[in-house]
């Protein structure tokens, strides 16, 4: 395409080709798929199809083509981008390869990723820097494991637009019953992943149906073909309007009347005059100039590498954001992500990692492994350890604050790696979902009329009587004998009940493990706050992980915690069944139930062990409300 | 500009560069830039400008000569070093000048091993250079299409392509353990084209040796070889003559071949290339050896 390009010795002529070539826009996609579905043919044919394939290069490829699998053209495309000569003897990608093609439209850098099971990590990679995904299926195999598993991935690194490329269509004959059941079934694994846009296109790399014109075997087919598509769709993600983020790079200090601070706007406009906020310090300064060696900018919109001067002398350096007040990135030391691991060592929590974000550079520990997910399946189990090529969701703690964003709300400011302090290997990349304590930013506003007071009022002394144990132990049941006894002596006491909770003040939760661990923290912190108010609280919940329960018990900070572990077999709870919920689960209606599918980590070190096993109802409150006075609980003071 | 929505691909391709280069600078001891006089070159010479700018380039540029390049291309290098402040360092292989290796006597191979593999890991080695910066593109040849922005090399200097380090958006790793170095190229995600119409667009200086001009040659199996100085050494029968030629890559001037071309100015030259049917490392001698050779070379230190 380039090749023909009407170019002609007059100048005028050239220039406005000239023009048309620098003022081309840009689209970097990246091809996936799984093995033999075709890919490197694809891209092959696309290079040959926009005439970059060069004389001397065919003559060499017709040679390398000799027993092969050929096209009309005698050539096996797929030589023309397996690069490494490892590749070339196993018949395999084993890389991200870069390629370039260009049509009188667009510019276009594909991101050629490989299929193999064990290489999920390159075509995150590749999917890190792309627009768009071509998914590509082998059309006598329809959708396969790694067809989803590579799918997750595109959703999870935040893909927006995908491209159903169902390959090899010459093989079933064209049959049109065989596209339409691929697509069905594509688009309905497809719902929940996030795409924009989707469009399935039966296509054959090797003979070039549907890739640049209509094809005569497929008159059934009447969507657009693929190198239209890629030439016309609207992909550009509007960084451009999202809030400024600028992250400095380098401080340019050439002498001692110049001071600019170095980087690329990652998001978002800044202008001359504008008050920008240093995301550390929160101190504010005013833009006076957007240096450039082309001249002084009035404004640099997002992916302008530039310089920019402030009014005042404030301490920047490298690894500072800097933003419009009221729109600033967060700024704490913790927060939730989900990775992809891509080392062979595994992740562990609580060793130490180096995380890069921009161009900030901290010591990090990943706090708790919450789950990960199955990338097949897309089911979420609990786990110890994250392996190679596996996505969990984890916490992160870093040393110091770090500025970011949302990975949903900006990709480059929400996006990072963690890399090995011993062997510098870049272990993992990750996508941060939300930052965690968002309350330090917040001061503590402190009263005169305190816990203490208030307790004395009521004539006793607050506390969390947190039960743990399965569903169907006795817990509530255990729980409300001892409000009752507790109420009858003129206490104030409440009962946060598991079911009652999830109807209010959770319903937005499900029973995945973050879901749990977030609704065990929001109950951590209500039983904290009715504490302060001077309540005696009983909390009733599953609540199945040692983890949570450790934080609830943090939260709880100095009020009296004690953790009641009604210990009842599994077998005595299903034979119980109250709710009927262990049949259903059994049946597979419930996922992740406690018991069942679901781990319960007993505690190592409750304060008080009830059997409801051996024990009575009545037994077990009375046991326990004999226990309560020795945490002295219930003096008058 | 400010009211644009977003940067054409030019544009795009040049913010993606400074921020490459600007990122070496803060992340590395004892960066370098190689720098061969050539149109790459002269594309990273302009945009570590741009990176930088109002401070000069804060690391020195890299020449190595191996006694054989065109004498115009070390009258143009000398120039900008002048004309942009540069730290300039020029290294020649002590060793291989000693033994008098030219590429007459010794053949391509053996020229290019000793003056430029070898004596680039010399002048690495010397300069205790952390970051070496390169001009080396994506599109260029199979197996660069693979390599990263930032490549990590060994202590030896040698590329390991089964444990490159995986490059995520635009974080990049640059960490080293103690005598380990990085490769980095940012101009990787350009073409040739790219090139050619950003030299047109930003009107960069280039060597001359890029025009058609009336040059003195002699033509070895169908390549035009320019006699640039008297060591040449003529074949029996052989004579000069002058041709209109150009060169699409500067080099060692006997291992360069020019084509026969009338295109004397920088339009008639992309015009002329997006017309041309062979790729441009075909000029270069040293990649007909074999199959997969670049890789090879790759591994063993040549950038």
């Amino acid at each position: 395409m380039n090749a023909s390009a009407p170019i002609r010795s007059a100048d005028t002529d050239l220039d406005l080709w000239l023009a048309q070539q620098t003022g081309k826009g840009l689209l970097r996609f990246l091809t996936c798929g799984s093995v033999d579905d075709g890919k490197s043919t694809l891209i092959g044919r696309l290079l040959y199809d926009s005439q970059l394939i060069l004389d001397d290069q065919l003559a060499s490829l017709r040679k390398e083509s000799k027993n092969r699998t050929v096209g009309d053209e005698g050539i096996d495309f797929s030589l023309l981008v397996d690069g490494l000569a490892a590749e070339r003897e196993q018949g395999i990608t084993i890389d991200v390869a870069y390629r370039f093609f260009s049509t009188d439209k667009r510019k276009f850098i594909v991101a050629d990723t490989p299929g193999h099971e064990q290489y999920t990590r390159n075509m995150a990679t590749g999917a890190s820097n792309a627009d768009l995904a071509i998914v590509l299926i082998d059309a006598r195999k329809g959708v396969l494991t790694q067809t989803r598993r590579h799918s997750f991935i595109l959703s999870l690194i935040g893909v927006k637009h995908v491209v159903l490329a169902v390959n090899k269509i010459d093989l079933v004959g064209y049959d049109e019953a065989v596209f339409a059941g691929i697509e069905t079934e594509y688009r309905a694994f497809a719902r929940d992943l996030g795409f924009e846009t989707l469009a399935a296109i039966p296509v054959s790399a090797l003979k070039g149906d549907n890739i640049l014109a209509p094809s005569a075997q497929m008159p059934w087919y009447t969507g657009p073909q693929l190198v239209p598509y890629l030439e016309t769709i609207e992909v550009a993600s509007d960084r451009t309007s999202q809030p400024l983020r600028f992250p400095v790079q380098w401080v340019n200090r050439p002498n001692l009347d110049f001071r600019g601070f170095s980087g690329t706007v990652a998001s978002g406009v800044v202008k001359v005059g504008d008050e920008v906020l240093i995301a550390a310090s929160r101190k504010p300064a005013v833009v006076t100039r957007i240096v450039t060696m082309d001249g002084d900018l009035e404004a640099a919109i997002a992916g302008q590498a530039v310089t920019l001067v402030l009014d005042r002398e404030v301490d920047i350096s490298r690894g500072d954001v800097l933003s419009h007040p009221g729109q600033t990135p967060e700024y704490s030391n913790q927060f939730q992500a989900r990775m992809v691991w891509m080392s062979d060592e595994s992740a562990f929590p609580g060793r130490s990692y180096l995380l890069k974000t921009g161009s900030q550079l901290v010591p990090a520990t990943i706090t708790d492994l919450k789950f990960r997910t199955n990338v097949n399946t897309l089911e979420q189990s609990p786990a110890k350890t994250l392996e190679l090529n596996e996505v969990g969701t984890l916490t992160i703690a870093t040393d110091k604050p770090i500025a970011f964003d949302a990975y949903a709300s900006n990709g480059l400011t929400g996006a990072f790696i963690l890399i090995d302090r011993i062997s510098n290997a870049t272990l993992g990349a990750g996508v941060i979902d939300f930052g965690l304590r968002r309350a330090q930013n917040l001061s503590w506003q402190s009263f005169d009329v305190n816990r203490d007071v208030r307790a004395r009022m009521k004539g006793q002394k607050p506390a969390i009587v947190w039960f743990t144990g399965l569903s169907g132990s006795g817990k509530s049941t255990v729980a409300n004998l001892i409000e009752k006894r507790l109420a009858a002596e003129g206490r104030h006491a409440y009962i946060l009940d598991g079911d009652n909770v999830r109807h209010g003040l959770n319903k937005d939760l499900g029973f995945t493990e973050d879901a749990r661990v977030e609704n065990i923290r929001r109950v951590a912190e209500v039983a904290r706050l009715m504490a302060d108010a001077g309540l005696i609280v009983i909390v009733s919940f599953i609540s199945p992980f040692r983890n949570e329960r450790r934080l609830a018990r943090e939260v709880a900070g100095d009020v009296t915690f004690a953790e009641v572990y009604v210990d009842t077999p599994l077998a005595v709870c299903e034979a119980r069944d109250p709710k009927g919920l262990y049949a259903r689960a059994r049946r597979g209606e419930i996922k992740n139930f406690t018991g069942i599918d679901s781990p319960f980590e007993a505690p190592e070190h409750p304060e008080i062990v009830l059997h409801g096993a051996t024990e009575t109802p009545e037994q077990m409150a009375e046991r326990l409300y004999s226990q309560m006075f020795g945490w002295g609980l219930g003096y008058s003071i | 500009m400010t009211d644009a929505k977003s940067l054409s691909h030019l544009k795009a391709l040049e913010s993606e560069s400074i921020e490459i280069f600007r990122e070496v600078a803060a992340s590395f001891e004892r960066p370098v830039m190689m720098y061969s006089i050539g149109k790459d070159s002269s594309v990273l010479l302009h945009l570590a400008r741009k990176a930088f700018y109002p401070s000069r380039v804060p690391f020195p540029i890299l020449h190595i000569d191996t006694t054989w390049k065109f004498r115009e291309m070390i009258a143009f290098r000398d120039r900008m070093a002048r004309q942009h402040d540069l730290n300039l360092i020029v290294h020649i292989n002590p060793d291989g000048l000693k033994a008098g290796i030219n590429p007459f006597d010794h053949g391509s191979a053996v020229h290019t091993d000793v003056m430029k593999t070898q004596a680039l890991r010399q002048a690495l080695n010397a300069g205790r250079y952390d970051a070496a910066i390169g001009g080396a593109r994506r599109d260029e040849e199979k197996s660069r299409a693979k390599e990263r922005i930032f490549s990590h090399r060994n202590a030896q200097h040698a590329w390991d392509p089964k444990n490159q380090r995986p490059e995520l958006w635009r974080i990049f790793n640059t960490r080293l353990a103690p005598g380990e170095s990085m490769r980095v190229f940012p101009i990787s995600n350009w073409t040739e084209l790219d090139v050619w119409t950003y030299i047109y667009a930003e009107g960069i200086e280039i060597p001359d040796l890029y025009f058609a001009r009336k040059r003195p040659v002699v033509e070895r199996s169908g390549t035009l070889i320019m006699v640039d100085d008297d060591r040449f050494r003529f074949e029996p029968g052989e004579t000069a003559r002058e041709e209109m030629v150009r060169f699409r890559t500067l080099g060692c001037y006997p291992l360069s071949g020019g084509i026969r071309s009338t295109a004397a100015d920088l339009p008639s030259i992309i015009m002329e290339m997006q017309a041309s049917r062979t790729s441009e490392r075909e000029g270069r001698l040293i990649d007909s050896d074999s199959v997969g050779s670049m890789e090879k070379k790759k591994q063993e230190g040549y950038f």
